[in-house]
């Protein structure tokens, strides 16, 4: 499907706001998306993130166990299924038991493998590795940082909860570093992490604290947009000429960011179920903008 | 000047000093005879105290012990961190030089109720 026809579908489907980055200030407009491009084609992806199998919790979400299946429909329920979809982290509730910790990395596993969709990608949140360094989450979905092509984007996966101290840490740095300097200038790159790299509000620990050198390090390159999850609802924000913008969760919304005395949770509306939650589209077409859009779990 | 952090240090005698209005940071061998001494300890998702009071002008030290596991000592407002480790004191000096409420929380993820875990400092 051309990108045309895709954002004609949406229109006509009317799913969700179409929101074009570039009114975001997105980097990809503006710094030479125009270049030439042999090996790029139009396509999409889906971003999922805090999804919390395993949460319990009425007052914020009684439909806890039903919501992550009603979500994995929705995607599948998409006339035009994306390329691929990504798992932003806390793709479970933390535990201190490691079975249980592994029943519930299982359960989800096995939830998500009813999506049509057979190229995943996941990334641990701090609720899935910060207790054991990842451990778990390794034994069923692999590394926790990593690369991927997909049709002349350059995708990177970057972990900043695996350390309890919300650091990429210094060797993830360099490699981050060296991966970024193989690129050309005219790539598109997109860094899909958890944690904001950027201080969002270090108060409610909206941060990754050593984030700063990571944008320091991806400054460098021309043409970068960010898409992470931790902070349960849509949030953008520009670092230089680095678009990151936050991705809503599948279990509750937490409120903005120092709009109330303490991080709780959104408190579940019987009238408006599911408000709040959701998952998001990105359009990537060539010579173009990304396009979000944002998908609820059920319609009203 | 950002101060530095506890990580990795084995001794874990971290010592801040703080000026509320201009944030100058310092290491420090030892606590000084006249400067008054708050424990706090730390333990899952708590800290004991969780309110401490503070005198305006007054230099205090902080000394922070784990009970369980690694936890953090986090003053975003102040730019202020360390780790506090088990079996291991870390120690912050401050200098109010500012009234007010100062929150700060644990920022190493330390379990379920993690989020939950912070405390505050008011300074009269």
């Amino acid at each position: 499907m051309t990108s045309i026809n895709r954002r004609d579908f949406l229109k006509l489907a009317g799913l969700g706001g179409v929101v074009f980055a570039s009114g975001l200030g997105c980097s990809a407009a503006r710094d030479g998306i125009l270049a030439d491009r042999s090996a790029a084609e139009d396509f999409y992806f889906v971003q999922i993130s805090d999804t919390h199998w395993g949460f319990s919790g009425p007052e914020a979400n009684p439909d806890a166990v039903g919501t992550l299946p009603k979500a994995v429909a929705a995607v599948n329920a998409l006339k035009v299924q994306p390329d691929f979809i990504v798992f932003t982290g806390d793709l479970t509730h933390t535990t201190e038991d490691p079975k249980e910790r592994r029943k519930r990395l299982g359960e989800f596993k096995e939830i998500v493998s009813g999506l049509k969709v057979r190229n995943l990608r996941f990334m641990p949140g701090e609720h899935d590795g910060s207790l054991d360094q990842s451990k778990a989450f390794q034994e069923f979905f692999g590394a926790t940082h990593y690369t991927f092509d997909h049709k002349g984007v350059h995708f990177i996966a970057l972990d900043n909860v695996s350390d309890p101290r919300a650091r990429l840490g210094a060797p993830q740095l360099q490699w981050l570093g060296e991966d970024l300097g193989k690129q050309s200038p005219n790539t598109r790159v997109v860094v899909l992490t958890h944690r904001p790299l950027f201080d969002l509000y270090p108060q409610w620990d909206w941060t990754t604290a050593d984030g700063s050198d990571a944008i320091k390090i991806l400054l460098q390159h021309p043409n970068v947009t960010v898409f992470y999850g931790h902070i349960h609802q849509e949030h953008h924000h520009m670092t230089g000429h680095i678009a990151h913008h936050a991705a809503k969760s599948l279990i509750f919304p937490l409120p903005p960011a120092g709009s109330q005395p303490k991080r709780t949770a959104v408190p579940w509306n019987p009238a408006e179920p599911y408000k709040g939650l959701g998952f998001r589209e990105i359009e990537a077409a060539v010579n173009r903008q990304y396009a979000l859009s944002e998908f609820p779990v059920v319609r009203s | 000047m950002k101060p530095t952090v506890a990580s990795g240090i084995t001794l874990a005698s971290v010592f801040a000093l703080i000026v509320f209005s201009g944030l100058a940071v310092s290491r420090l061998g030892n606590a000084q005879t006249d400067e008054r001494v708050v424990k706090i300890t730390a333990r899952k998702f708590t800290y004991e105290p969780s309110e401490i009071e503070l005198k305006l002008g007054e230099p205090v030290v902080l000394e922070l012990t784990s009970k369980d596991v690694l936890h953090g000592f986090n003053i975003p407002d102040l730019g202020l961190r360390t780790d506090v480790e088990p079996g291991e004191t870390a120690r912050v000096r401050l200098v109010p030089q500012k009234a007010g409420t100062f929150e700060f929380h644990c920022d190493n993820f330390c379990g379920l109720d993690h989020e939950d875990m912070s405390a505050t400092i008011i300074v009269k």
